[in-house]
């Protein structure tokens, strides 16, 4: 024994497991980790300071592009506490809406943390599955917004445009034959809402294909049982959210705890693990799925029934429509007005928390009475996780520094920030 | 304000007493102001108290206050400079210090320019607090670390010092966390401009990458305005509003 030398290892940035650009600077014993050291700030981008250099509207695109695998979330926290603030709630619709793409938003990521997970940790088809459902997903942003990923569609007072009545199809192209066109347009005939309906009935065994793949996987379970485990007390005291915290056995989510929006009037179910270990984050997520697709049913069976307003009818925050703003004096004096000035938010600081797919995203925004925001702090959930690394890491071998960079489900958009 | 935060307010006026400056709900949440030196105290007993029992400090941030309620639009002498006033005044996107007669100086000591605020989460009694403590040297904020009482806080409070140069008194670690190895200053202080101090690029000549003061012209879309809204004269009802 006595020949084995401590060293010290550097993992990352460029690794194609490091999810990003994260650098890890380990100390290792042979192969096992002694102290890990994270180091983070090379995706930084100050949003935060940005932010208070723009009028309040102008920063809801940044907020899509800090965690960039659930954009409509991050969105979704930025805008509750600007309508926090304001003291404006949005109509129903709009918090239907905002809620079935949460749970969308949901979905993608576990699907692009599920797949990147896999890979890492040795299962190669799990991503090719993932991310073929992960395209339908997409074309639901694209639809509403215009974006396959930065959608910039919440905004305060609701949300920027109802759903539309037409799913966009693909169009006749010389490198698709006319059977492939139809078989990509079958279910893109009716409205986004029908599109949706027809994913969520589909989901649930996509769901039991991935988990055919990898829940009695013997390689597995070989990498993820006993890895990584976190006490529900510890996980407390390190800040830990969402699955992370819920995967150690603490029944925390804020959809059910606090609910915002329209959670408290759906119908879900909170899985919680019970080890604490890597494999019991995986099940939870597995069922934080489907039981995102329950909800989304809900929601598309309450929108079917329920139309009507999807913004506030205050020009002071919303702008005006274009006919509106072509036909009438003072709708034309708010559009001006909105968009070279934005709207004042009084003064004050509030807190708003969404349960984003991540965990627990928080905006704190502080305002002076100003057009933009005077402080903006993001608290992100992915960075009380990473911070944990070194406690997780320690005594593990260098390959399960994978597995739990893969359970932590590390996005350096909302690390760095 | 509901009543359960009103009860929460006089429960932590009871419990506290002389260390809080200050004890108010506002948007849902209630808000308590403690003196630097209380401020672990204050925190631990809030962890520890069995009516408290705040298990997680879910953010730790630091604020920089020194530019706070000035506006770059507002003028006495209306249409002197025009739009540009906005746009290319003394503050030329560096400070949001211009107020209404020009430039203030950042100067004295006015022990409330950094602000170190925690926001802590119950999970048991399902609420949350936000604490807020003013550093008393603008010059050298310092601030007791709570790394000790939540391991969470450990790269919260990296952050801040990175972010602000808050000092954490008892941070077993406190190196920068997100700026670059070698990095100068407090980037997100307010007298720190937008578009940095240096800029980074590869030199063919000496064959690597070297800092040079920054090239590109700062700019100001939209001016900082303050405009006082006779809608929010009433803050009562802000407060019933709201959604979550």
């Amino acid at each position: 024994m006595g020949d084995i030398r401590s060293y010290t290892m550097n993992f990352g940035p460029q690794h194609p497991a490091a999810h990003g650009v994260l650098r890890l600077v380990l100390e290792m014993e042979g192969e096992v980790i002694r102290r890990a050291d994270p180091h983070v700030g090379l995706l930084h981008r100050a949003t935060e300071k940005l932010a208070e250099s723009k009028p309040y509207n102008q920063s809801i695109g940044y907020m899509d592009r800090l965690d960039y695998v659930s954009m409509m979330c991050n969105e979704h926290g930025y805008v509750l506490a600007i309508e926090k603030l304001l003291g404006v709630t949005p109509p129903r619709r709009a918090r239907y809406i905002r809620v079935l793409f949460d749970e969308i938003t949901r979905i993608l990521n576990h699907l692009m943390w599920l797949g990147a997970h896999g890979l890492d940790v040795g299962a190669m088809t799990v991503f090719l599955y993932c991310f073929r459902e992960r395209e339908d997903l997409m074309d639901c942003y694209e639809a509403v917004s215009g974006a396959r990923m930065h959608a910039t569609y919440y905004r305060p007072g609701g949300v920027y445009r109802d759903l539309p009545a037409q799913m966009p199809r693909y169009e006749p192209s010389p490198y698709r034959s006319d059977a492939d066109l139809e078989r990509l347009n079958a279910a893109r005939q009716g409205s986004l809402l029908d599109f949706i309906e027809e994913f969520t009935e589909r989901f649930p065994a996509c769901v039991d294909e991935y988990e055919t793949l990898l829940t009695d996987n013997r390689i597995w379970k070989q990498r993820l049982v006993g890895i990584g485990t976190v006490t529900p007390e510890r996980a407390l005291e390190l800040g830990f959210t969402g699955p992370m915290l819920r995967g150690s056995g603490v029944e925390w989510d804020l959809r059910k705890s606090q609910p915002y929006e329209v959670y408290d009037e759906l119908d879900f179910d909170i899985p919680v693990g019970s080890n604490g270990d890597c494999y019991d984050r995986y099940l939870v997520r597995v069922e934080e799925m489907r039981q995102s697709n329950r909800i989304i049913r809900q929601c598309v069976e309450w929108l079917r029934n329920n139309p009507g307003p999807v913004m506030i009818d205050d020009h002071k925050i919303v702008p005006p429509t274009r006919e509106e703003m072509k036909d009438d004096m003072e709708s034309l004096i708010h559009h001006f007005k909105l968009f070279t000035e934005g709207y004042c938010v009084p003064e004050g600081e509030a807190y708003a928390a969404v349960e984003a797919p991540k965990g627990e995203f928080g905006c704190y925004i502080v305002s002076d009475g100003a057009n933009k925001p005077y402080r903006l702090k993001v608290r992100a959930p992915g960075f009380a996780h990473l911070a944990a690394m070194d406690e997780m890491a320690r005594g593990h071998m260098l390959a399960d520094v994978v597995a739990l960079i893969g359970t932590q489900d590390i996005v350096f958009g909302e690390i760095d920030r | 304000m509901s009543d359960a935060q009103n009860e929460f307010v006089e429960q932590l006026a009871e419990l506290f007493g002389d260390r809080l400056a200050d004890c108010s709900a506002s948007l849902g949440m209630v808000t308590v102001e403690v003196a630097p030196k209380d401020v672990y105290g204050v925190l631990k007993e809030l962890r520890d108290h069995p009516d408290m029992r705040f298990e997680q400090l879910s953010d730790l941030c630091a604020v920089d206050y020194a530019a706070y309620g000035q506006g770059e639009w507002i003028t006495e002498q209306a249409t002197g400079s025009g739009f540009s006033r906005g746009v290319r005044g003394n503050s030329f996107a560096r400070l949001g210090l211009t107020g209404v007669y020009g430039v203030d100086e950042i100067s004295g000591n006015t022990a409330r320019r950094f602000a170190v605020v925690y926001h802590l989460l119950s999970v048991s009694g399902n609420r949350r607090l936000r604490v807020r403590t003013y550093c008393e040297d603008d010059n050298f904020p310092v601030v007791d670390s709570v790394v000790s009482l939540w391991a969470g806080a450990n790269w919260f409070e990296r952050e801040a010092f990175d972010l602000y140069g808050v000092i954490f008194d008892g941070h077993p670690d406190l190196r920068r966390l997100l700026t670059d190895y070698g990095f100068v200053g407090h980037p997100f202080r307010k007298d720190f401009p937008l578009i940095g101090n240096v800029e980074v690029r590869y030199n063919e000549e000496k064959g690597r990458v070297v800092y040079e003061p920054v090239s590109i012209e700062p700019r100001v879309l939209v001016p900082r305005v303050v405009r006082e809204d006779s809608r929010y004269a009433d803050p009562a009802a802000r407060e019933n509003a709201g959604n979550g």
